[in-house]
């Protein structure tokens, strides 16, 4: 018996919807659940102050500085490795071998698990390096962890940029490295800025490599070689052992919310990008 | 004009290059070490008895993996069982179905989905996905079911939007032509845009059975992380990244190399993944 | 042993091998066997916990409760407190490889708090309201059997250093010995003059 072929559709229409919806649902969900959860606990104390009897009590303070410190200076090193790569991919070199390999190294160090930064890191920072814990050695396993992301979008970014403006350039007579960054660079500006905070959303989440390299001290890093904990350390530890709900829930909210706050800002540069170009 | 080997731009040159080539370099840093450092127990213990061997007791010197492959996979599957369609529903709804409106609505979540870290993945999975399956279905509620369950929604962001990629690509007048024969919508999203987005739709799959196969946190949240194969859903296992994080912290000597040994494993089925997904790409755009 | 450190710790007596560190005790724990707050047993016979973490006894119904299976967790290998587990009830036999594995104490005890069905081993200073220690051979897990040596499933918490501790760590470790006694025993554990 075959059933009317409009009828199918219709059938399909509403299981697609319903499923689009659910994912969106689930979405809802998980954040609704944060938020009433962790909402309570959020305030200027919690954020100011430094934890106390091992994250029972007090705040998340020292945290959030780890956080800011080891995402910071990741993108500090990172950024430069990252778009000067991204440059010399597009600007410097012609398809060939050699840039088949460099984008071979750069998709492979991609799809590496963090767990295994977590393991180079620890053993080739921390140990053999003897490095300890450290917000060093986070952040030099970090940067290399964010950068294949950088340099894909800021790939992107400049091969956006119009042949035109560039050929202009040369036909001024600047060299190419003015073209480069007095042209080019200053257009793929937000391309590139959006691949940055979107690394730094994903530093910001990121925890089996930083807890094996930045270790877990409950104190404020003051020091490049001090420890520390990342927002996204402290939460799993607070939440694996149970020390303390009302915390968990509560740095939960604070870690999405920045992830959220750092998404939005790259998802407004991004659409001056393509509000800029249509 | 003469040649000056120093000029600015030369100069320029050769840093660049030196930045690109520091993806290479860490890339071989980062193999190497791991190499290097696995590589010995192999040789010492036998590839077949690691790889093949059923017994994980490092401070015993047993240091049998093939539990963990197995379960790294059925997790994987499992993910997949529970990502890739509805992922690809999603993506299907995405690019035919929603207007521009609804579009510039999903994509923003999609991305705050892929954003959540995920020991919060883990964290949620424990406190609520671990209790519904121990009260409903049986076991600890630390199990296969719940991990695939868990692995599955974090694996939706990236089967949706390389999906979608894939089916946007598709030209229009592909659908069109459908169309002018007189085939109904779906007739011409099954018929027609998904043979032609086939590639990019497998390479999603196999992009989000490298991401699941690849998380740690929310995996040794929720697993149980027992030695055994599971024999049903209902089962706790562990996966090759818990074994690592789980000992890396304690271990030394044999057993340290053990974990490198898992992390030689690991790597190794994470680079055949990427490569035939990335295979899987190039062939949908020489298309 | 490669002094990257001044003092290490173990919560493990020394094995063979490790002898030529120095180790001066700070403490002593208690490894108690918990429970769910909700389950009706009280204690066990330590053969039967060896029993349940060999993989011997797997239902509930063997311990004279309801016909369940047991959740059994332990700690990860190279956990000091496995070690003494290990040494001290297990004697000799291996933990089955069913049984689930949690990296801490804290996530011991936390499964076991929310789990009805489930049976671990934690440090007697993180037993709470949450989860019921269980008395082991009719002894039950507390500071003061543990003094009067009646719980003996105890291991000491050790500083360890190559060789007599240097001049800028032996103030600490004095400190330890001395006033810091004061807060291992808030935290639970049992003092080394005890």
């Amino acid at each position: 018996m075959r059933i009317n072929p409009r009828v199918i559709d219709t059938a399909v229409k509403i299981g697609l919807n319903g499923q689009a919806f659910f994912t969106v649902a689930i979405l809802v969900v998980i954040v609704a659940v944060i938020f009433v959860k962790g909402c309570p606990y959020v305030n200027l104390g919690f954020l100011f102050s430094s934890p106390e009897d091992m994250g029972r009590h007090g705040g998340i303070f020292s945290a959030i500085i780890g956080t800011a410190f080891l995402c910071f200076l990741s993108i500090v090193f990172a950024t430069p490795l990252g778009v000067g790569t991204a440059i010399f991919l597009t600007e410097y070199t012609k398809e060939s071998i050699f840039t088949k390999m460099i984008r071979f190294g750069v998709e492979s160090l991609a799809g590496i698990p963090s767990i295994l930064y977590g393991l180079f890191g620890f053993i080739f920072f921390v140990i053999k390096l003897k490095m300890g814990w450290s917000v060093l050695a986070g952040v030099l396993t970090m940067t290399i962890m964010i950068l294949p992301t950088i340099i894909r979008t800021s790939e992107e970014a400049i091969k956006a940029v119009p042949r035109n403006l560039r050929i202009v350039s040369y036909s001024l007579s600047a060299t190419r490295w003015e073209t480069v960054t007095k042209v080019v660079i200053p257009s793929a500006a937000p391309g590139i800025l959006t691949g940055i905070m979107l690394s730094v959303g994903r530093a910001v989440g990121e925890t089996a490599a930083v807890i094996f390299t930045m270790g877990s001290s409950l104190r404020v890093p003051t020091s490049l070689m001090d420890s520390g904990r990342t927002m996204a350390v402290h939460f799993y530890i607070l939440a694996r052992e149970g020390i303390s709900m009302e915390n968990a829930y509560a740095t939960a909210l604070v870690l999405v919310l920045s992830i959220l706050f750092i998404n939005v800002i790259a998802y407004y540069i991004m659409n001056r990008v393509i509000s800029r170009y249509s | 004009m003469t040649k000056k080997p120093f000029t600015k731009e030369n100069v320029v040159k050769w840093v660049l290059t030196a930045f690109a080539l520091s993806s290479l370099l860490f890339l071989f840093l980062i193999f190497a070490f791991i190499l290097v450092e696995g590589l010995p127990l192999f040789l010492k213990i036998g590839l077949k008895k690691i790889i093949f061997g059923f017994k994980w007791a490092p401070t015993k010197g047993y240091f049998g993996i093939f539990p963990m492959i197995v379960s790294s996979f059925l997790v994987t599957f499992g993910a997949l069982i529970i990502g890739a369609p509805l992922g690809l529903s999603c993506a299907i709804y995405l690019s035919e179905y929603s207007g521009k409106k609804l579009k510039m609505f999903l994509k923003p979540a999609l991305e705050l989905l892929a954003g959540i870290p995920s020991v919060v993945y883990g964290f949620l999975g424990v406190i609520y996905i671990v209790p519904l399956v121990r009260e409903y279905l049986g076991g600890s509620g630390f199990s296969l079911l719940a991990t695939s369950i868990i692995l599955g929604v974090m694996i939706l962001p990236t089967v949706i939007s390389i999906s979608f990629d894939a089916l946007v690509s598709v030209p229009r007048t592909y659908r069109e032509g459908s169309f002018a024969m007189g085939a109904t919508k779906w007739q011409t999203i099954y018929r027609v845009v998904i043979p032609s987005a086939k590639s990019g739709i497998l390479a999603s799959f196999i992009l989000g059975m490298g991401r699941a196969i690849g998380e740690t946190m929310a995996v040794i949240m929720i697993a149980g992380n027992a030695l055994k194969i599971p024999v049903s859903i209902l089962d706790p296992l562990r996966t090759l990244t818990g074994n690592i994080a789980l000992e890396l912290a304690y271990a030394t000597g044999d057993h340290r190399q053990g974990l490198f040994s898992t992390g030689v494993v690991l790597l190794v089925i994470i680079m055949i993944l990427n490569y035939i997904a990335n295979f899987g790409i190039k062939r949908k755009v020489l298309k | 042993m490669n002094r990257t450190v001044n003092i290490g710790m173990s919560s493990r007596p020394l094995k063979e091998d490790e002898l030529s560190l120095k180790e001066t005790i700070i403490c002593y724990d208690g490894i108690a066997v918990v429970v769910h707050s909700g389950n009706p047993i009280n204690g066990l016979s330590l053969r039967q916990v060896a029993d349940v973490f060999a993989g011997v006894i797997t239902n509930w119904s063997q311990l004279g409760w309801v016909d369940r299976k047991i959740d059994a967790i332990t700690r990860e290998e190279g956990s000091g407190t496995r070690g003494s587990f290990e040494d001290l009830v297990m004697k000799g036999r291996e933990i089955d490889d069913g049984i689930m594995v949690q990296d801490s104490n804290g996530s011991v005890r936390e499964i076991v708090a929310t789990d009805p069905y489930a049976l671990g081993y934690i440090s007697l200073g993180l037993v709470d309201k949450r989860v019921k220690a269980l008395a082991a051979d009719g002894i039950m897990p507390t500071v003061e059997t543990i003094k009067s040596k009646k719980y003996r499933i105890v291991r000491p918490f050790l500083y360890l250093t190559n060789g007599e501790p240097p001049t800028n760590v032996k103030p600490f470790m004095d400190y330890v010995l001395k006033d810091g006694q004061r807060v291992l025993r808030k935290e639970g554990l049992i003092g080394v003059h005890d």
